[in-house]
């Protein structure tokens, strides 16, 4: 066991500064195992959201020493050993106490969006044929844990804080799930070029780097998305063709 | 009088994880106004952690599987202590509920026909659990939670309810404050569905999060619900052991169902030796029949590794205490072997387990794919729980309450079979909602009584008032709270050390009621343990107590004095209920007889 240094920000919507704190360190000690301890030993109100502990919630989003992290993946002896760990909260989000931020904005985008609907279903039981080739595709967004580190990344939200038109990456990831789902109906291009706000995005990558569940968001969401959104504004045949296709079948 | 806001609805929904989300969405169709609190953000409770499927008969993948076969895999792995009629329905409905998921947004993995395909998994007869890789939780509460949030349903989110709210002997509603600021909120209800999930973190080594601290148990224990089958608590065999700091986190019982199995430290097979009688029958003979069965061979035998949980990890545990464990305490668990018989191995594992595959990786520097893992067993599920009735879920002593999913007890007696929890979820969540609906419609509206808010107001500020220095802190007396109830009430249990846990218990009483914490009502998760650990402690002295009075081993219940099965308990349930003094009270109650034909059912599938 080995004694690190932490630096973690304390405070709320007022303000707040960093603190220090000394750890003893276990073997394959995580950021989040750091956090309780401070929490069981040292300061009982340090306030910090966590649920699975093996990167499956997405609660326990922050940045360790500056980069958007899942504090109960991000292992302590993979970071430089000779400087203190700094832990602050997500900056794109108003602070709530501590590490937890007000993440509500992202709940009220997405109960926003157009809801999935199905076509009438293959089976008499309810049920759809998908070829499992059909649906890599949206499996992989479904792989989403809404952590928000991509939105927190962003700089669209991040540093010009655009909350009021652009819905942000983790969003266009939910609906480029609903898009490509073989069985949905719905048709969200012209909610994507105007109240999601797509266009704000310029491909800069930084969401899919951070993103813990590996999800291409840029090239294989956020791309396809805006080439439909440039083919039904700019082409009126491509809308047409769309548009006969997604009743026809 | 106190300060709180009150917040009216016809149905309110305690618990967002899959049963209080499929609960809330049906009552909601069912035209009620609902309200749905849950203590942590939409979306993050336990259902999220599931990973290796949801239980259903849909005969994808083998058609000789139907509700009947279900069925009777549940009582059999209950040790025919579950109730029956949930069994039943829980096996005839599980299908359509599986099914109508996609209608609203999931995306299961395809059979070569483009079905929902399915897998094996401990206790099954056919492949039968729907999945989506390992995440299958994932994709089922962010289906029902993107699904909900359009169905005009109120969700509080990070709202924590201290106490249930009666009129005369109905219940009425709830109590919360907000995690932000410390607000109260009085939620007035004609009903109530309780949907909070289970009481792993009364365990020192547990694959559950911070809120599994039994609150509903607890909650509706206090107003005069009944709770049963307390003293079955499930020991999932695999839990990862090493590091420290990941110590109990679930290896998904997939990984077998893929063909992984288990080694002791001299490289034996053992879970080939000592087959339980009741499966003895339907259980391979030979490593080459258990790998024709996990690749579909119909006329193999299921490999021992998918025996009943509870065997498994009683299996595992007695290699370690012969002195044949892995390094850190566990056994082998080797899924890397599948290479002898599949070219792109290491793909398909990636495939398969991506979430292990990555666990494993980030956390333990394994590489599943070249290397074992290293497992044991790990405090996972709560069989006991909310005595309701089993058609509609109201609780058996408590008008206007219902309950469904972990916190609700019932269809897995003795022992749960893999895959039949999140079944479970959408089975009784959906019943528990349409009737709890059904009820709000159907009763006059309650009232709620100052004097109760304004107790439980203060009684769920007192912590703060006291002065937090004056013991160890609400952390502290947790831990050692888990560390007598893993030694004393868990995976092994004998009659000295349930006495001693009892009386222990009695002392951490004392001293939680007079713990203060440190700090202001704002997000102050000092002040929230302290009062989970009230919770806690009702859920361990339930345990302990009905552990103590069963004096017989079945299912996850393991008596170090009483190896044995003993018949006369084979058809007895304990209940415990709060007495008129304020005691725990506990009584055996006999399970009522099996209808003819759900018997015959029984003896036909063997
Ligand atoms: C790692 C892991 C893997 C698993 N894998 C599988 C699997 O593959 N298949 C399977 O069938 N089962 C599996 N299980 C079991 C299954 O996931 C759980 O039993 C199930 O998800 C419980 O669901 P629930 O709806 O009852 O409760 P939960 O999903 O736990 O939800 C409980 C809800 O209640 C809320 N709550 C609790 N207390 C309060 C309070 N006082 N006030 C307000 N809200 C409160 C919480 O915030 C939460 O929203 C697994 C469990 C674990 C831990
Ligand atoms: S690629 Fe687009 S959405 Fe992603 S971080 Fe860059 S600007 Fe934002
Ligand atoms: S897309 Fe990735 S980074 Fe963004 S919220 Fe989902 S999991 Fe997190
Ligand atoms: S606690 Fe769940 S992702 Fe970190």
């Amino acid at each position: 066991m080995k004694t690190t240094t932490f630096k973690v920000w304390q405070g709320n919507s007022d303000g707040g500064e960093l603190k220090t704190y000394e750890v003893e360190v276990d073997q394959g000690y995580v950021v989040l195992d750091a956090i309780h301890r401070i929490q069981a030993e040292q300061a009982n109100d340090l306030a910090v959201r966590w649920n699975c502990k093996a990167g499956k919630c997405g609660s326990c989003s922050a940045e360790v020493n500056g980069s958007p992290k899942l504090m109960c993946m991000t292992r302590i002896d993979e970071l430089p050993a000779d400087k203190p760990i700094t832990v602050e909260p997500m900056r794109t989000f108003p602070v709530v106490k501590d590490l937890v931020t007000d993440v509500s904005w992202n709940y009220e985008v997405k109960a926003s969006i157009k809801r999935f609907s199905p076509k009438t279903a293959d089976h008499e039981d309810g049920s759809w044929d998908m070829d499992q080739y059909d649906v890599e595709r949206p499996q992989e967004f479904r792989k989403c844990i809404e952590c928000f580190l991509c939105q927190d990344v962003c700089h669209v939200l991040r540093d010009h804080q655009l909350h009021d038109r652009f819905a942000g990456p983790r969003h266009y990831v939910y609906v480029a799930n609903m898009e490509m789902n073989p069985i949905d109906t719905g048709d969200r291009v012209a909610e994507l070029r105007e109240e999601l706000g797509i266009g704000y995005c310029n491909i800069t990558k930084c969401c899919t780097k951070v993103c813990p569940e590996g999800i291409t968001i840029t090239d294989n969401a956020i791309i396809p998305l805006k080439e439909r959104v440039v083919d039904q504004s700019y082409d009126p045949l491509a809308r047409l063709i769309k548009l006969v296709k997604g009743s026809g079948d | 009088m106190t300060q709180h806001q009150v917040l009216e609805y016809d149905v309110v929904v305690i618990g967002a994880g899959g049963a209080g989300l499929r609960a809330a969405i049906e009552a909601a169709a069912k035209g009620a106004s609902v309200g749905l609190i849950c203590k942590s953000l939409l979306g993050k409770a336990h259902t999220v952690m599931a990973e290796g499927g949801v239980a259903a008969a849909l005969a994808n993948v083998d058609d000789r599987d139907s509700w009947k076969v279900h069925f009777a895999d549940t009582m059999r792995g209950g040790h025919y202590l579950n109730a029956w009629r949930m069994a039943e329905l829980h096996a005839q409905e599980a299908p359509e509920r599986v099914r109508e998921l996609e209608g609203w947004g999931a995306i299961m993995d395809r059979t070569p026909d483009g079905l929902i395909n399915q897998r094996n998994f401990g206790g099954h007869a056919y492949p039968r659990l729907a999945h989506v890789g390992d995440r299958t939780g994932l994709e089922m509460i962010r289906t029902l939670q993107d699904h909900g949030i359009h169905e005009g349903i109120d969700v509080h989110m990070e709202v924590t309810v201290s106490k249930l709210l009666m009129d005369g002997g109905r219940c009425a509603g709830a109590l919360a404050y907000d995690r932000e600021r410390g607000r109260f909120k009085a939620f007035k209800a004609k009903a109530v569905v309780m949907a909070t999930g289970g009481i792993g973190r009364a365990f020192l080594v547990t694959s559950n999060s911070w809120e599994y601290t039994g609150d509903g148990h607890a909650l509706a224990y206090h107003v005069g619900a009944e709770l049963v089958d307390m003293e079955f608590v499930q020991f999932h065999p695999t839990g990862m052991v090493w590091p420290p700091s990941v110590r109990g986190i679930l290896v998904t019982e997939g990984v077998r169902g893929e063909g992984g199995i288990l080694k002791n430290s001299e490289g034996r097979r053992f879970m080939f030796e000592d087959i339980p009688p009741l499966y003895k029958e339907s259980t391979a003979d030979t490593p080459e029949e258990g790998w024709r069965y996990v690749v579909g061979d119909r006329e193999a035998r299921r490999p021992p590794e998918l025996l009943t949980r509870d065997h498994v990890a009683r299996k595992i545990v007695k290699e370690v205490q012969e002195g044949r464990g892995s390094p850190h305490g566990g056994a082998f668990l080797d899924i890397a072997w599948i290479k002898e018989h599949i070219k792109d191995s290491e793909d398909h594992i990636k495939k398969k387990l991506p979430s292990m595959y990555h666990q494993f990786k980030e956390l333990a520097g394994i590489d599943i794919t070249k290397e074992p893992m290293e497992v044991g067993p790990t405090t996972h599920y709560a069989m006991g729980g909310i005595r309701v009735d089993p058609d509609s879920q109201m609780s058996t002593t408590v008008p206007g309450l219902f309950a469904a999913g972990e916190c609700a007890a019932g269809l897995h007696g003795a022992n749960r079979l893999g895959g039949n929890s999140l079944s479970d979820l959408l089975v009784f969540g959906k019943r528990a909602g349409e009737y709890a609906a059904e009820f709000a419609a159907g009763n006059t509206p309650v009232h709620l009584q100052d004097e109760q808010i304004d107790l439980a107001v203060q009684e769920a500020l007192s912590p703060l008032e006291r002065d937090p220095g004056a013991d160890v802190g609400p952390y502290r007396l947790q831990y050692e709270l888990q560390h007598l109830m893993q030694d004393k009430a868990g995976i092994a249990r004998e009659e000295g050390g349930l006495t001693e846990a009892l009386n222990e218990l009695q002392e951490l009483k004392t001293r939680a009621q007079a713990m203060g914490a440190g700090g202001s009502r704002e997000y102050n998760p000092g002040w929230h343990t302290t009062l989970d650990l009230q919770s806690l402690l009702t859920v361990a002295e339930a345990v302990v107590m009905a552990s103590q009075a069963r004096k017989e081993s079945r299912g996850a219940h393991s008596r170090l004095d009483y190896l044995d099965k003993d018949p006369e308990w084979g058809t007895v349930n304990l209940v415990l209920k709060k007495g008129h003094d304020g005691e725990m009270e506990l009584r055996r109650e006999v399970i009522p007889e099996i209808p003819e034909e759900l018997q015959k059912i029984i003896e036909e599938q063997g």
